[in-house]
């Protein structure tokens, strides 16, 4: 086990030095450190001082990959480079083009991400899995059928809609809790339920359409039609035997996305004024702070990489005939 | 000539696939796996439904996508000017939608503007009410009719279209099948016939109907309204149609190489090649799309910006941006598709026909395109039929996040984003969000089920289900 982890730790290395070199190549090759510049200060009318200034304040002033001037090791480290793109693997973010400091904006807004994103996880899987059993309990019938073609359509609805039904509906015609904003503390609940609400009806249509072909997939097996040779009825063949079987992938394959949960969701959180991390990203895009997308990027990739790993521990501890190697 | 042809990037791609698709249909072999699949799938209502809602649709992004400069009113002896503004075929067809500008929103099929205004009565009082539309007083002046009217007008127009489809149908069926008025009828009640020419039939006269209706009305209404700087929602959402056409076809169109190659690649070869191609492909893989996607395009605008010469036209910097757009989706949806071929590719290297083939010395390039291929036509075409529809609402949800197509670019997620301001109006305006939903709605559904039906046709496996 131990084993495992460490070679998967050296396995993400090379990983995340590739992330980091492939957005080190987007934000400061194709688009120089000057670009950048002039970008925040306006397109026009900039003095050549402006922008060696503004560079020079944000620390963008260094030569990229190698410093001639220095001596010794520092000749590599006192470069954008390493200062902008290696001090990220020591979790080092450095500040926003506006001054703050990353670390410390993350810190604060990853609760309120995670008020919302677990209670989704949580209960949009319970949810999905209900929906999908109930399917595969009356396959083959005319509410199968029905229960199909509803998820279909579901899926097909834009998430945009969801959420601004919802909010129209629930918030500002029935009056039943507020259109968006967050306070921290107990009282959150108010504006948590909606956005959790429409995110998980949002998700049932995909999920549940999913999860019913795993099903369908556990229940033309063998040992399904042993359990019925042996008289065991269909509601117990499948709360007992299919449902545990069937857990395992919907199990292993949710836990991929467990780390990232602590991302946020972009249009959920915006949507509703959640200060968490996805509207952090969004007021970033929307800002073109261009250090926060960058700092972002690599926490996304750390946490997916992370995910890999879980699922592959899950997937052992799930059905012993997996060996973690 | 009194017109300039203007080629945009985007047009020549999607020709180029139109052309290019179309060779593949008229060049199929007989024989094949994708003929029997073929021939399921023309079987299946709902493929054969939904296929034609979907031909409607592509139909439209590609009139839309034949673009032009019309020539200005000269002045004698002065060189020929042709206009700044590109315009397309289906603005030509919909010239009038496009012309009927009102001054801001009314609502659909309305008759008055939807926000008061001062107006100065014929006795010289002023007083604030709600002004007559534009195009109102254009109908009235023509004495032309109600909606009854109209509607009625465009049900018979879209039935008689749908009879006369029908009636060529029959007689094309009735010489190819040797077969009498009567024997025909039995065979099509019994639907038994090959294709399914009643869901078919059913389906055309619902769309002909449709546009009939449609088009009676657009003559002296704004049938979905119009929106805050007064133009036609219909006209909007229909020109929207090939922005999220195009999204869903090119991005596969410029991935699909790079996939299929390097899947290969890496399944054929392995070693080396297999380790390089998957650290790609899990790098990539592991930045989060929304924010590479978000990245590449800020940069991308930044270029825009410093390099303003390049373009000639705004048409042409909203195409740049709409084919970086795909680029970008392109360069994040490969790598799934890629990880399936590769591991199909492990399989097919260790059947028996691939080890004679290599015995008998093929080369390594020949083994893979005559040999590994064409047994992964079927995933590739499952995989651009299953994409499409996640690529067209994943544009909405892009632009409106500010990272999507340009937004002076008509969209629906452009729409929906300028809807959000409207629906905290009061009274609220709905109607260019419920139109930018609706048509999103259908075309995503459409492609949804055809998707499935393309699977159930190509996948034995899931056939069985």
């Amino acid at each position: 086990m131990i084993r495992y982890l460490i070679r998967r730790l050296l396995y993400a290395l090379p990983i995340l030095f590739g992330v980091n070199l492939l957005t080190f190549l987007l934000f400061f090759i194709v688009n120089t450190p000057d670009d950048m510049a002039r970008m925040h200060l306006g397109t026009k009318h900039v003095s050549a001082e402006a922008i060696a200034h503004w560079k020079i304040a944000h620390g963008y002033d260094k030569p990229l990959f190698y410093q001639p001037a220095a001596h010794g090791s520092s000749k590599l480290t006192d470069t954008v480079f390493f200062d902008k793109s290696l001090r990220m693997f020591a979790l080092d973010f450095g500040q926003s083009d506006d001054g703050r400091n990353i670390a410390r904006e993350i810190e604060t807004r990853a609760g309120p991400s995670l008020e919302i994103a677990l209670p989704v996880f949580v209960l949009g899987l319970l949810t999905n899995i209900s929906f999908a059993l109930l399917l595969v309990l009356f396959r083959a019938t005319y509410l199968d059928r029905f229960g199909v073609m509803l998820a279909v359509a579901l899926m097909s609805i834009s998430g945009l809609f969801y959420i601004i039904a919802g909010q129209y509906f629930v918030a500002k015609l029935w009056r039943l809790v507020p259109i968006s904003g967050y306070v921290n503390g107990l009282d959150s609940w108010r504006f948590v339920v909606l956005p959790v609400a429409v995110s998980i009806v949002a998700g049932i249509g995909g999920g549940s359409r999913w999860y019913r072909s795993i099903f369908l997939e556990e229940m033309g097996k063998d040992y399904v039609r042993t359990a019925r040779a042996k008289g065991l009825s269909e509601w117990r063949i499948l709360f007992r035997h299919v449902l545990q079987n069937g857990l395992i992938p919907i199990l292993t394959g949710a836990v991929v996305v467990l780390p990232l949960l602590f991302m946020g969701s972009l249009l959920t959180e915006s949507f509703f004024g959640i200060p968490g991390l996805g509207s952090y990203i969004i007021d970033a895009i929307q800002a073109q702070d261009f250090a926060i997308v960058r700092a972002m990027v690599f926490i996304g990739s750390v946490l997916y990489i992370v995910g890999l790993s879980l699922t592959d521990i899950a997937y052992s501890w799930a059905d012993p005939r997996v060996r973690l190697s | 000539m009194n017109w300039q042809p203007v080629i945009l990037w985007t047009d020549a791609l999607v020709w180029l696939l139109t052309a290019v698709v179309a060779l593949l249909l008229l060049l199929k072999s007989p024989h094949g796996q994708l003929h029997g699949a073929s021939l399921r799938l023309r079987q299946m209502p709902v493929a054969m439904t939904t296929g034609l809602v979907l031909s409607v649709f592509i139909a439209i992004a590609l009139l839309d996508s034949l673009h032009y400069r019309a020539v200005l009113p000269a002045h004698p002896g002065s060189p020929r000017q042709y206009s700044v503004e590109v315009s397309s075929v289906l603005d030509d067809i919909l010239r009038p939608l496009r012309e009927h500008k009102e001054k801001t929103y009314s609502a659909p099929l309305a008759t008055h503007l939807y926000v008061k205004e001062n107006v100065t009565l014929p006795d010289g009082k002023i007083a604030r009410v709600y002004p007559l539309l534009r195009i109102d007083n254009m109908r009235l002046q023509t004495g032309s009719n109600d909606i009854a009217h109209r509607v009625a007008r465009g049900i018979f127009l879209g039935l008689a279209f749908a009879a006369l489809v029908a009636g060529l149908a029959a007689a094309w069926l009735m010489g190819r099948r040797r077969c009498g008025i009567a024997e025909l009828s039995r065979r099509l009640a019994a639907a038994d016939d090959g294709l399914p020419w009643r869901s078919m039939l059913l389906t055309v006269a619902l769309l002909s109907v449709l546009t009939a209706v449609m088009a009676e009305l657009a003559g002296a209404f704004h049938v979905l309204g119009t929106d805050k700087i007064g133009q036609d929602v219909l006209y909007e959402t229909l020109k929207s149609i090939r922005t999220g056409v195009l999204i869903g076809t090119l991005t596969t169109l410029i991935m699909l190489p790079f996939a299929v190659l390097l899947g290969i690649s890496a399944g054929y070869f392995g070693g080396w090649v297999d380790d390089a191609i998957q650290y790609l492909y899990t790098t990539l893989n592991a930045i989060p799309s929304v924010l590479l996607i978000a990245a590449a395009v800020l940069i991308m605008q930044v270029y825009i910006e410093m390099h303003p010469g390049m373009f000639d036209s705004a048409a042409a910097r909203t195409d740049f941006r709409l084919l970086f757009l795909c680029l970008i989706l392109g360069v994040t949806s490969w790598t799934g598709l890629c990880r399936v071929l590769r591991g199909e590719t492990l399989k097919l290297r260790e059947l028996e026909y691939v080890q004679a083939a290599r015995a008998f010395g093929v080369s390594d390039g020949r083994m893979m395109l005559r040999h590994i291929l064409p047994n992964l036509y079927h995933l590739i075409l499952i995989s651009v039929v299953m994409d499409f529809s996640g690529l067209v609402l994943a544009e909405a949800v892009l632009s409106y996040l500010g990272v999507g197509v340009d937004p002076a670019m008509q969209s629906w997620g452009n729409m929906i984003n300028a809807a959000r301001l409207e629906m905290a109006r009061e009274p609220v305006v709905w109607w260019p969000l419920a139109a930018a939903f609706s048509l999103l709605f259908v075309l995503v559904l459409a492609a949804n089920l055809f998707a499935d039906s393309v699977r159930d046709a190509l996948d034995p496996r899931g056939r069985q289900r």
